[in-house]
């Protein structure tokens, strides 16, 4: 490529020495193209991280001045129970949600036919995940109302009181949890369906030939060619159930009592509260929840950088 | 093809399949079915108790029309209108320009500046919430749309990234250094050879921005306060504080605020689905 471009630059020189633009084209070009995005993306995503860092250190109400306050944040927050209310929530969405992967393999194994009208079946699985969260979580309050959801419905059919899993402690994040996996099973689905579009037809002769069937075919042939969308899969879901705002913001905005509270929500929730803003803890609550993620963020670039050399 | 295709089992089984079918898909979405049914039902329906049992008269045309006239949703459709297409907009456009600098340019800053886009793309919003805020306030973006679009638009530049530099990394790279040996300026390379070949990434990433930005709800939140600028998301929210206890017509709103997306979704199946696989497909 070097050479190539060196000789064209020559050639052309032939007639007049070229300028120091014209010679340089190839190693400057990257940067005019990258220009205007890598500045708008310093400014509002690489810039204000560290700027959240920075402010975690400080107690500030947004109007007034800064006053550094050093660790205090962060000693504030493991004295602080909501804290590990929502770091606990969180646990459970990270577990909990990677059912959507198990959940979006075998639906996809079901709809992986040929049969007429398939298409539209899987258009219509696919469907919840393109509505918006918010409209999830207002269908799924719906759902779940005691006194007229279908979950109301269903309890009282069998002559038993229908709980209120809204309004429950204990079962409130496993009724948005259980919210939140309909639209992940169905991406899920949508990327093994795209997979398993794609498994080596030879493959599977053979292990027919070698009498491998069922679970045994598609544990050891199957799953292997299907790796690239466990992963995808996987990093999705985990992004998303460290995420997950929009559904406790619709459904219980973190209540009863904090009970379904999460990190993401926790953050929002005290900094812009009501009671006055507080910038510097909200960002040390956005800080460890970026630490969490960061190990995830550091997983996903150590994949795809031993891609990029192999 | 695995599982078996069900072409070569008994006739029973096939059956049993074509029965399956339509059973699992009205379970699946069940939830939704119920939405649309309390949608189209006249609000007294709820209060006596007819809740899943068939419309005691239909009402699609007058719950509709109903949440118009009495609510901003017009308004708030509008303005989500205003907000996705500009970000979509902005946003595809400025990651050819980026994917194609990271992908065809051999240089010591490519595969970190690559990585720092697809790191940016997974931190959790909360992390850039204070900062974005208050930049926000002090330019006089905040509670604005230009503002809203300004950090969309950047913040979706890293998955955007991600997805234009894998796709151009595929293309043939003997076209462009054949042009190149022809002495064509980079640019015009980038113009008039790599554009009309990308085509099907700016299909499906545009389907894709349009669907995640139309559905946001915590930057509509956190960056707009009234409701000149509140996209339908939020403007939902605001509707099931203002529609207290009448379901039909949060449950009409809720479905109008989710047809955009849907539109779009099964107009371009074939892209939207290809930008969520993110090349999961090729490994």
């Amino acid at each position: 490529m070097t050479t190539a471009s060196g000789n064209a630059a020559t050639l052309q020189g032939s007639a007049k020495p070229p300028s120091w633009l014209h010679r340089n084209r190839i190693k400057l070009a990257p940067w005019f193209f990258l220009l205007p995005g890598l500045i708008f993306f310093s400014v509002y995503v690489i810039i204000p991280i560290f700027q959240s860092i920075w402010i975690s250190l400080f107690a500030w109400d947004g109007l007034g001045a800064k006053e550094w306050v050093g660790m205090a944040n962060y000693v504030e927050l493991i004295d602080d129970d909501r804290f590990y209310t929502s770091l606990k929530n969180n646990l459970w969405w990270l577990v909990l949600y990677m059912l959507a992967v198990p959940a979006g393999l075998a639906i996809a194994l079901f709809l992986n036919q040929t049969v007429t009208g398939i298409r539209f079946y899987k258009s219509m699985f696919f469907f919840p995940f393109v509505i918006s969260q918010v409209v999830v979580g207002l269908i799924f309050s719906w759902f779940y109302n005691p006194s007229f959801g279908v979950v109301g419905i269903v309890w009282e059919f069998f002559g038993a009181t229908p709980p209120s899993i809204l309004g429950d402690e204990d079962l409130v994040t496993f009724g948005i949890i259980f919210a939140g996996l309909w639209p992940q099973i169905a991406y899920c689905m949508i990327l093994y369906l795209t997979g398993l579009n794609n498994v080596s037809p030879d493959q599977v002769e053979a292990g027919r030939l070698d009498n491998a069937k069922g679970w045994k075919m598609l544990w050891y042939i199957i799953l292997p060619q299907l790796k690239p969308a466990t992963f995808i899969a996987i990093v999705v879901t985990v992004i998303g159930a460290l995420r997950s705002f929009d559904l406790i913001a619709i459904m219980t905005q973190g209540g009863p009592y904090g009970s379904s509270n999460v990190l993401a929500y926790f953050m929002f929730e005290t900094a812009l509260s009501e009671y006055g803003f507080r910038y510097g803890y909200g960002s040390a609550i956005a800080t460890v929840l970026f630490v969490i993620m960061l190990v995830y963020i550091s997983f996903f670039l150590w994949r795809m950088y031993q891609d990029e050399k192999g | 093809m695995f599982p078996k295709p069900i072409e070569h089992s008994s006739a029973g089984v096939r059956t049993g399949y074509q029965i399956m079918l339509p059973i699992a898909l009205f379970i699946w979405l069940l939830p939704l079915l119920a939405i649309v049914l309390t949608s189209i039902r006249p609000g007294g329906d709820i209060n006596a108790g007819n809740v899943f049992g068939w419309p005691s008269d239909f009402q699609l045309i007058e719950n509709y029309t109903a949440v118009f006239t009495q609510s901003k949703a017009g308004l708030y459709l509008w303005n989500s209108v205003k907000i996705t297409i500009p970000t979509v907009i902005l946003t595809v456009g400025l990651s050819c320009l980026t994917g194609y600098a990271l992908s065809v340019y051999r240089f010591k800053w490519a595969i970190p500046l690559f990585f720092i886009f697809v790191a940016g793309n997974f931190v959790p919003f909360q992390i850039l919430m204070v900062p974005v805020r208050d930049l926000s306030v002090n330019t006089g973006l905040y509670n604005t749309v230009h503002g809203l679009v300004l950090f969309h638009a950047a913040f979706q530049l890293g998955f955007c990234t991600l997805f234009m530099r894998n796709f151009i990394k595929a293309l043939p790279f003997e076209l462009i250094e054949s042009a190149r040996i022809e002495g064509v300026a980079e640019f015009k390379i980038f113009w008039y050879l790599v554009m009309p070949l990308v085509k099907p990434a700016v299909a499906a990433l545009s389907v894709l921005i349009f669907t995640f930005i139309w559905n946001d709800y915590f930057w509509a939140t956190v960056l707009i306060q009234g409701d000149h600028a509140l996209p339908i998301t939020a403007g939902v929210k605001a509707l099931n504080g203002q529609f207290v206890s009448q379901w039909h017509l949060v449950s009409a709103a809720s479905l109008l605020a989710a047809v955009p997306p849907v539109l779009m979704f099964f107009a371009m199946q074939k892209h939207f689905i290809a930008g969520l696989t993110l090349g999961a497909t090729k490994g």
